[in-house]
């Protein structure tokens, strides 16, 4: 990492099995993480690791895409198949590769500024399309990779390295956005519990549509206002609270609380097919990537027919 | 009919919404049907209604390449129409108009006008289009041909909508033939029948149904003229053809979503024009560095920015060039009509599995709008589909590198789903085991072992193109060169000059890269006279050829005003560059649309 606490040294593990694993453990991937000490991450790729093991998924089974900044660096301390790619680009690149083979269990990775910068875009509409990919979000609410600038989730005021006299701009929300726009599981999370993280993402995998989970992930290094203290007393869980997922107004509200009380777990899920499913071309159930290539005699005598 | 054979051409103008399309189609496929070769050309706008459209449907007993110099049969649709191409007509064409509508001003010496009196055609027909149908009737009589044919290809346009639209149709158009027939003279010779019946494509068309030949699976695109054709195909075909077509958000999702779809292993295209080419620029840089091949078509409109977007132009030879940041190999292709658009597309497919990179290649719209037709025999349904070392079904040994640094520099690849193959693809820079070398350890000699593993392997592959050729008469008095989309227009001027008693011959650069440069050098170094023919105001393509090979072309035609060249362009251009020894002529469009 280009930020002074980085630690560790990248050593080969080799873990693939075929069999499966029998601990979260033989999901580390080859290199040791090089995030800061104390990093929030650590706790989101511990609850990955331990989720994909309860699930009894098989590393060569799943692919994880990520774009670019400090989480996304995930795939390579991850034992599965990876992509890490441009920066905001996660959700277009898994939708492809799930498109492309259907049979895979694919899970986008990405920070704040990646996903809801200058990604943006593309969470609007993955959401909408409700294609059956499970999107994990570290929030650190700052730009750590490139030494602590203001991110699209920085709070009101919030003195950074570009926004020395405060930010003027109003955070986006996540868990509001991404229901509005037809996301079909939604979920906020907290890395320092990772049990309940670890259900949330269990949850999302099994989910057949797309999932956000929003996970604070905090920054120890350039984050001073939403550290582990901030969240520590205002964090609440939803599944305290009776809570009902299918009802997106009160799932709403509580996303808005930005108090006293911040909730995670299940903010909203619901049922609507997810696109892959609607989609006639693999209605065949081979994988479009497993399938013959080129045109038969029969469909290249229609196609020079209809030129005729 | 010219000494020369058959050479005609039909033109109708008129507004967006006066229905153009439809009779220029009906007609276009009669023709191709009789076997008769055809070229259009639609010089529209960017409105749909209003504006001024012109089809221009040129007809010959041999291969058409371009839409020629003139109009012989001009169907005014309005007013507007007459106003601008009554003037240019040459003696002996015909221009036929509704005459309760349109005042025909002055004809020039020898132009036949043929005034139909549509409302009395038409009789108690409500049907607005209606003056489209009599018209093809008019037109019918006027080249000679029986009614019957044109009854044939009216049942075959309106049979979906009915009896009732074929009959009305078939009525009103027997009603023109009939007038025609007792009011105009027909051309002297009738439109004679071809050898066998062809087929017909845009190049558009042909681009989308190369990608469904070379086992394209999965299709993206953010629509954009002139390259939406390519969606509407693969739209269309989507559930018969298996192919998942995606219409995305923007052209930087379409281009992530095609790699993360060739990563699967699925061959994965898209077109865009130059707008949207702009947006896709980093995502084929990271097709490179994750060596992931996939294709990526530019058809080029008339830039900067969003420029003309109904208009030709091949200004984007740079974009496409500098298009990413880095130093990184990929094939760059630009195919010179529709049925080489349509083999370059497996051709491309091929090299950048071998090379495991990405290919970019380039149209424009001239080429992508065109309408050509083709024999059918010509169009080869099943072209080789070569993956290179993509391991389909491979057995794990434990020790899998993807980016393992072979002698070749081509790294067997394995896609994710297999057991045993666990690895991370990045863009960031990597080791040969995916792990990146990037952040906390960079390494300058594993850096240096992995730009040039990728270099290596390019070059290997690249090796299997074909150089460029010189076509016509080795020791011609001028060498004509273009690129791409020009090749036509090329080969045309120089059978004209010919006429003219100037021995031309052509050179047509269809790979940008890799670049013969030794084999272009050769031939041009050894050229008497050598013009360039290009459609860019600051001669892009002249600027690459001196880049690659040190040679300055002695003069150039160029023709950045949007319309495409006619060959008559060509001719006047070469003819006075060589009597006047200027370095550049720019020709001048006659046709304003």
């Amino acid at each position: 990492m280009s930020t002074a606490t980085a630690t560790g040294t990248a050593e080969m593990i080799g873990l693939e099995l075929a069999r499966s694993p029998e601990s979260p453990k033989e999901f580390k991937g080859k290199v040791t993480p090089d995030w800061c000490v104390g990093c929030g991450d650590f706790g989101v790729l511990n609850a990955l690791q331990r989720a994909l093991f309860e699930l009894g998924l098989k590393p060569h089974e799943i692919l994880c895409v990520s774009g670019i900044g400090c989480s996304s660096n995930l795939p390579g301390y991850l034992n599965t198949y990876g992509m890490h790619t441009l920066h905001g680009r996660s959700l277009p690149v898994a939708t492809g590769a799930k498109l492309g083979n259907h049979k895979l269990t694919v899970i986008a990775t990405g920070g704040d500024g990646d996903g809801y910068g200058i990604g943006g875009n593309h969470l609007m509409h993955t959401a909408r399309r409700n294609i059956d990919l499970t999107y994990l979000v570290m929030n650190n609410q700052i730009y750590g990779l490139t030494t602590g600038q203001v991110s699209p989730t920085s709070r009101p005021d919030m003195k950074t390295k570009s926004t020395p006299f405060g930010n003027l701009e109003y955070p986006i929300n996540p868990i509001t956005s991404a229901i509005m726009n037809g996301a079909t599981y939604v979920a906020r999370a907290y890395s320092a519990d990772p049990k309940h993280l670890t259900e949330i993402i269990k949850k999302a995998i099994e989910h057949k549509g797309f999932s956000l989970i929003d996970v604070f992930s905090p920054c120890v290094t350039f984050n001073h206002d939403n550290d582990f203290a901030f969240f520590k007393p205002r964090i609440k869980k939803l599944e305290d609270e009776g809570h009902d997922t299918t009802d997106w107004k009160a799932a709403c509200e509580k996303a808005m609380a930005w108090g006293d009380e911040i909730y995670i777990g299940l903010f909203h899920e619901n049922d609507r097919p997810s696109l892959d499913s609607l989609e006639m071309v693999l209605e065949d159930d081979t994988p479009l990537s497993r399938r013959p290539l080129g045109l038969s005699s029969e469909q290249g005598e229609t196609l020079i027919g209809r030129m005729m | 009919m010219s000494a020369n054979g058959l050479d005609f051409s039909i033109a109708i103008g008129g507004a967006a919404g006066q229905g153009i399309a439809t009779p220029g189609n009906i007609l276009a496929r009669m023709f191709s049907r009789r076997g008769l070769h055809l070229y259009a050309y639609n010089a529209y706008q960017s409105i749909i209604r209003g504006g001024h459209i012109l089809l221009t449907i040129r007809i010959r007993d041999r291969e058409v390449l371009t839409h020629g110099d003139g109009i012989d049969l001009l169907l005014c649709l309005n007013q507007d129409t007459m106003d601008r191409h009554l003037r240019i007509l040459g003696p002996g064409s015909r221009a036929l108009y509704n005459s309760d509508k349109i005042q025909p001003g002055e004809a020039p010496d020898g132009v036949i006008l043929c005034p139909m009196p549509i409302a009395e055609l038409a009789g108690d027909s409500k049907n607005k289009l209606i003056q489209n149908t009599i018209s093809l009737g008019v037109m019918m009589s006027l080249i000679g041909l029986d009614f019957s044919v044109l009854e044939e290809a009216l049942e075959q346009a309106f049979k979906r909508k009915g009896d009732a639209v074929v009959e009305e149709n078939v009525t009103m158009a027997q009603a023109g033939y009939d007038h025609a027939t007792t009011h105009f003279e027909s051309v002297p010779e009738p439109l004679p029948e071809g050898k066998k019946p062809l087929a017909m494509w845009t190049g558009n068309s042909a681009l989308a149904m190369g990608g469904a030949a070379a086992g394209v699976k999965f299709y993206a695109a953010y629509p954009m003229s002139p390259a939406t054709g390519v969606l509407h195909w693969m739209a269309n075909h989507a559930h018969e053809l298996g192919i998942m077509v995606r219409q995305v958000e923007d052209e930087i999702g379409v281009a992530n979503m095609v790699i993360g779809a060739a990563h699967s292993g699925c061959r994965a295209m898209c077109a865009t024009s130059g707008g949207g080419f702009a947006l896709m620029t980093e995502a084929i840089g990271a097709a490179s560095m994750m060596e992931i091949p996939a294709v990526f078509i530019n058809v080029m409109r008339a830039g900067p920015s969003t420029g003309v977007p109904t208009k030709t132009e091949q200004g984007d030879l740079w974009q496409v060039l500098g298009a990413s940041q880095g130093d990184f190999e990929r094939f760059i292709v630009a195919p010179k009509d529709a049925l080489d658009a349509y083999n370059t597309v497996p051709e491309l497919f091929n090299l950048v599995d071998r090379a495991q990179c990405p290919g970019i290649l380039i149209s424009d719209l001239l080429i992508s709008e065109g309408t050509f037709n083709v024999d059918p025999d010509l169009i080869d349904l099943q072209p080789e589909i070569d993956r290179g070392d993509l391991l389909v079904d491979p057995s794990p040994n434990g020790n899998y590198l993807r980016y393992a640094d072979t002698e070749s520099g081509i790294s067997p690849r394995v896609t994710p789903g297999h057991e045993g193959f666990v690895h991370v693809v990045t863009t960031d820079e990597h080791d040969e085991d995916g792990v990146i070398i990037s952040d906390e350890f960079t390494h300058p000699h594993k850096r240096r072992r992995s730009v040039e593993k990728r270099a290596r392997k390019f070059l290997g592959v690249a090796a299997d193109v074909s150089p460029p050729t010189l076509e016509g008469p080795q020791d011609a008095e001028v060498t004509l060169v273009g690129w791409g989309s020009t090749y036509g227009v090329i080969r045309e001027a120089i059978e004209m000059l010919s006429e003219q008693g100037v021995v031309a011959n052509q050179l047509t650069i269809k790979w940008i890269v890799p670049f013969h440069s030794e084999v272009v050098d050769e031939i041009l170094s050894s050229a008497k006279r050598v013009l360039i023919v290009e459609n860019s105001h600051s001669g892009q393509f002249a600027r690459y050829l001196r880049s690659e090979t040190g040679f300055s072309a002695h003069g150039h035609i160029r023709k950045y005003d949007g319309e495409p060249f006619m060959p008559h362009h060509v001719v006047e251009g070469v003819i006075e560059l060589l009597e006047s020894q200027a370095a550049i002529h720019i020709p001048y469009q006659e046709i304003i649309v």
